[in-house]
């Protein structure tokens, strides 16, 4: 079990510069998880980490040991692929032990280690097949077995779970949790899936365009992201346009939401990022922005409404389905929001004015 | 990827530099002696292009290049009419007797092209069977010696070429493209030359190009049956042989003529089949259906009397072989004569035809997986060159190669004329492109990640490579192995220039004996020949078919 420190990482791919001046740390016993979209170099930095990619610049420690020379065999990492890479010509059993086998340990020993983690991933009643005739989730199951045998340091994961249908993918995002904290392996864990990163960490990374956008808890990067980038790239929400005036934010035809912490923000435009449910929808008259209901949705616990607002964009809108009549298209409706959710950025959409550390620059 | 696209000197670096050293020995350094003397007068030692200027201002030399080009561009051309069709009925068709079909198909590609000449001579020569047996009601059937006959027997033998590469091919057609052309109203022949044949175009330019290539360099075709209509492998070889004067400069110049020729062929094809390329990959393919009555006669027909064709001259060489023999004259009744005089007096090439390809086929086979290593997965600038170098070969007409060869290494210290060595050379060099192309397709299938998961499971770089890719690569490269096998046994062309009497493989001995008009012997020695290249296709269906390792 490790802590790992990446310091000032920069990947360059000849003059194209595709990860700069990256910094994480990534705590013992974690799961970490990098998330972001595709080409966002995650990966890349994941196979940084392992040693299959170079590193152009920076530097990455294990515990303070720097990794940055040692060979990637020599760096005692349990590496899991998205295509899970187990050896076709060889059983189960074998693929299992090939670690130990390199690591040249006694053979009672490799045999009692790989009875244990064929025991804990539950594939011992197919130690003897052969891949092929596994199926995907079976196949995973190796594939973390033969990571884990070898009591690695970190645990990596590669989009271990893409290659799954729907159902095996809920159940494996499980029992990955599961090992990994009953191991207790520092992981780090690369996927693109959002929902599968706030089920799966203690922690996620942000990524876009080679940079980290935000490190936080899941809840933390759900509620207070740090940018419009993460606020749209984890769940959904609705940017608004509208001003910040002596801690009040306003929207447009004068609705007014004071907000504590921009007490001390100056006036100017900001963007407002109101999430789905964060939305309060007023049949009446009253205070709000105004608006007209043009589809609803009934989705059973819920019922999701797309709003037309004054200015022609659009919001999207979920409640909880009530036992009352629906809002119909074309209904008039007024909209306040729930003012200690919402996040506030400023024009350029790239500090959360409602964050503290806004203010700590 | 690591860092892969500088060289490093690591194991891999040094292996890099070995097999470049390899080829500029016994590749770059022959081709280029043969292009000095090419240009070098003999007696002055002055550079010159007078070689040049006699092949192009005679037209007994000039006009081989032309008869050529006319023989090629034809066998080229039949060998897709025929080849490409027979490919498409015996995939959407169901069709008796298809396995057998493939199989004989196969066997018939596998032969050496000159056995079919001769057999061809015997069948419809001017004292053939066919011929005489017409002549008794009077039909005069047309002369099969010259230019028709080296198109017949060429074509017959290279549409199975074609063959296989557009049953490859079709294979990767899903269905489903065929249904939406049906569904848009686009069946039958129409389907066929609309959606079908533009979808294989890059596969049959590749098939195109192998037949174009073969039937240019071939040489025991055109000397046996062509009589006077010579060709350019004909002329270079005879001048190159002649015994009166040392026309070896001339022959040398010839030899380059022959290079350009078919470089220019090969980047043109390249050229074309690049603009033409599609992904196929089918999910669902073609479903064979069974042939509708009006059109199922004919299928058969073709299907069945084409592939009849294909294999008569063997058969016809195999029946003669058990014939009785009177000195050279066939008499009527059967016997062994031929074979024991075969074993007695040529048994020492049957050994020959063994072990030469043999130790061939051992470094084969290691060069051809360590060059598709380093050009798959070390992809820099010394090991494209070795990628580049290797393909070389593929242009250079296997007489060529021979006379190369003989230039280069005949004199000190590098003295292999007439050693089993150069001739061991000569077909490593010869037949590693295209073991080296089945490994690079081999091992582009296996994914990098199953070799780093070996590196991060703490094996070395060396032992990732042959515990984990090899083993997964072994069924491929011994299927292609077995396919090299079988075209080394039946190598003319570079063996008639090299051998010895101490080398002398079975088919430069079924080649002689059928100049010497030993019908009889060179049948029996055929025989032996077509025998091990059936037994060495069993053994290669065997391994094909046996324990696939999916990925």
């Amino acid at each position: 079990m490790s802590k790992i420190f990446i310091n000032n990482f920069v990947k360059k791919y000849g003059n194209n510069t595709v990860i700069s001046d990256l910094t994480i740390e990534i705590k013992s016993g974690e799961l970490f998880t990098l998330l972001g979209p595709s080409g966002c170099g995650k990966t890349t930095l994941l196979r940084m980490i392992a040693g299959f990619n170079s590193i152009e610049g920076g530097e990455v420690f294990f515990n303070g040991t720097r990794m940055n020379d040692i060979d990637p065999s020599k760096r005692n990492i349990g590496m899991v692929f998205q295509n899970y890479a187990i050896f076709p010509h060889m059983t189960v059993r074998e693929n299992v032990a090939f670690g130990l086998k390199n690591r040249k340990l006694a053979k009672a020993k490799i045999q009692e280690e790989t009875e244990k983690y064929l025991q804990l991933m539950q594939i011992s009643q197919y130690a003897d097949r052969m891949p092929n005739q596994l199926s995907g989730g079976q196949q995973q199951r190796v594939a973390l077995a033969r990571a884990l045998v070898i009591a690695p340091e970190v645990l990596l994961m590669d989009e271990p779970l893409s290659n799954l249908d729907a159902k095996l993918r809920l159940e494996m995002r499980g029992v990955i949790r599961h090992t990994q904290q009953n191991v207790g392996i520092t992981t780090v864990y690369v996927t693109h899936d959002q929902e599968e990163a706030m089920a799966i960490s203690d922690t996620i990374a942000v990524m876009k365009d080679g940079g980290i956008q935000h490190v936080g808890s899941p809840k933390e990067i759900y509620q207070r992201p740090r940018n419009v980038f993460v606020a749209t790239f984890i769940g959904r929400t609705n940017i608004i346009p509208a001003k910040v005036e002596l801690g009040e934010v306003v929207f447009s035809k004068g609705y007014r939401v004071q907000l504590e912490s921009l007490r001390n923000t100056e006036s100017q435009e900001v963007l407002c990022s109101v999430r789905p449910e964060e939305f309060i929808i007023i049949p009446g008259s009253g205070e709000g922005i105004r608006g007209l209901v043009k589809e609803y949705t009934y989705l059973g616990l819920n019922t999701h409404y797309m709003v037309e607002l004054e200015d022609g964009a659009s919001v999207e809108i979920v409640e909880e389905s009530s036992m009352g009549e629906e809002l119909k298209p074309g209904q008039k409706v007024l909209l306040q929001v729930k003012k200690d959710k919402i996040n506030i950025f400023n024009r350029e959409g790239s500090i959360n004015l409602v964050r503290s550390e806004a203010y700590e620059g | 990827m690591k860092d892969n696209s500088k060289f490093r000197f690591d194991i891999w670096g040094i292996i890099t530099l070995c097999t470049i050293a390899i080829y500029i020995l016994f590749l770059l350094y022959p081709m280029a002696r043969l292009a000095e003397q090419a240009v070098v007068d003999s007696q002055t030692g002055e550079y010159t292009l007078a070689n040049f200027v006699k092949f192009f201002s005679k037209s007994y030399y000039s006009d081989t290049l032309l008869n050529s080009f006319k023989v090629s561009i034809s066998a080229t051309a039949l060998s897709i009419l025929i080849g490409t069709p027979l490919a498409y009925f015996l995939t959407i068709y169901k069709i008796r007797g298809k396995a057998m079909l493939n199989i004989l198909i196969i066997i018939a590609s596998m032969s050496a092209p000159f056995i079919g000449a001769y057999s061809w001579i015997m069948l419809l020569g001017r004292s053939g069977v066919i011929t005489s047996f017409l002549a008794k009601f009077g039909i005069n059937f047309p002369d099969i010696y010259g230019f028709g006959g080296i198109v017949l027997v060429m074509s017959l033998q290279l549409f199975p070429l074609v063959f296989l590469y557009a049953r490859g091919a079709l294979k990767n057609i899903d269905n489903s493209l065929i249904e939406a052309a049906n569904n848009l109203g686009c069946a039958g022949i129409k389907c066929f030359l609309k959606v079908i044949v533009p979808l294989i175009i890059p596969t049959l330019l590749a098939a195109g190009l192998l037949v174009f290539m073969r039937s240019f360099a071939d040489f025991g075709t055109p000397m046996l049956i062509g009589e006077g209509y010579r060709t350019f492998p004909v002329v270079l070889y005879t001048e190159f042989i002649s015994e009166v004067g040392s026309n070896d400069g001339f022959a040398a110049a010839i030899a380059i003529i022959a290079i350009i020729i078919t470089t220019v062929v090969f980047l043109t094809q390249k050229y074309i089949s690049n603009k033409n390329s599609f992904a196929l990959n089918a999910l669902h393919p073609i479903y064979e259906k069974e042939p509708k009555n009006i059109v199922k006669p004919w299928v058969y027909l073709f299907s069945y009397s084409v592939v009849a064709l294909a294999v008569l001259p063997q058969l016809y060489v195999t029946y003669t072989s058990f014939k009785k023999t009177a000195g050279k004259i066939f008499i009527p009744g059967y016997s062994l004569n031929s074979y024991a005089t075969a074993f007695g007096k040529l048994g020492k090439s049957i050994q020959n035809t063994i072990i030469i390809p043999m130790l061939a086929l051992a470094f084969i086979v290691l060069l051809a997986i360590l060059i598709a290593y380093l050009v798959v997965r070390r992809r820099n600038a010394l090991t494209s060159m070795v990628d580049i170098m290797s393909m070389i070969p593929y242009i250079v007409p296997g007489t060529v190669l021979g006379i190369a060869l003989l230039t280069g290494f005949n004199r000190r210290p590098l003295m292999l004329s007439g050693t089993m060595m150069i001739m061991v050379v000569a077909l490593i060099i010869r037949r590693l492109p295209y073991t080296i192309r089945s490994s690079v397709a081999i091992l582009q299938q296996i994914p990098m990640s199953i070799e780093e998961a070996a590196i991060s499971l703490g094996a070395s770089k060396i032992k990732a490579f042959f515990r984990v890719t090899v083993p997964m690569m072994a069924s491929g490269i011994v299927a292609g192995a077995i396919l090299s096998w079988v075209t080394m046994i039946s190598e003319l062309s570079t063996a008639i220039i090299l051998y010895t009497g101490r080398t002398k493989t079975l088919t430069v001995a079924v080649y002689t004996e059928v100049l010497r008009g030993n019908y009889g012997v060179a049948a029996a020695l055929s025989t032996i020949l077509t025998l091990l290249t059936v037994a060495s296709l069993l053994v290669f269906n065997k391994v094909n078919e046996g324990k696939d390792v999916s990925v």
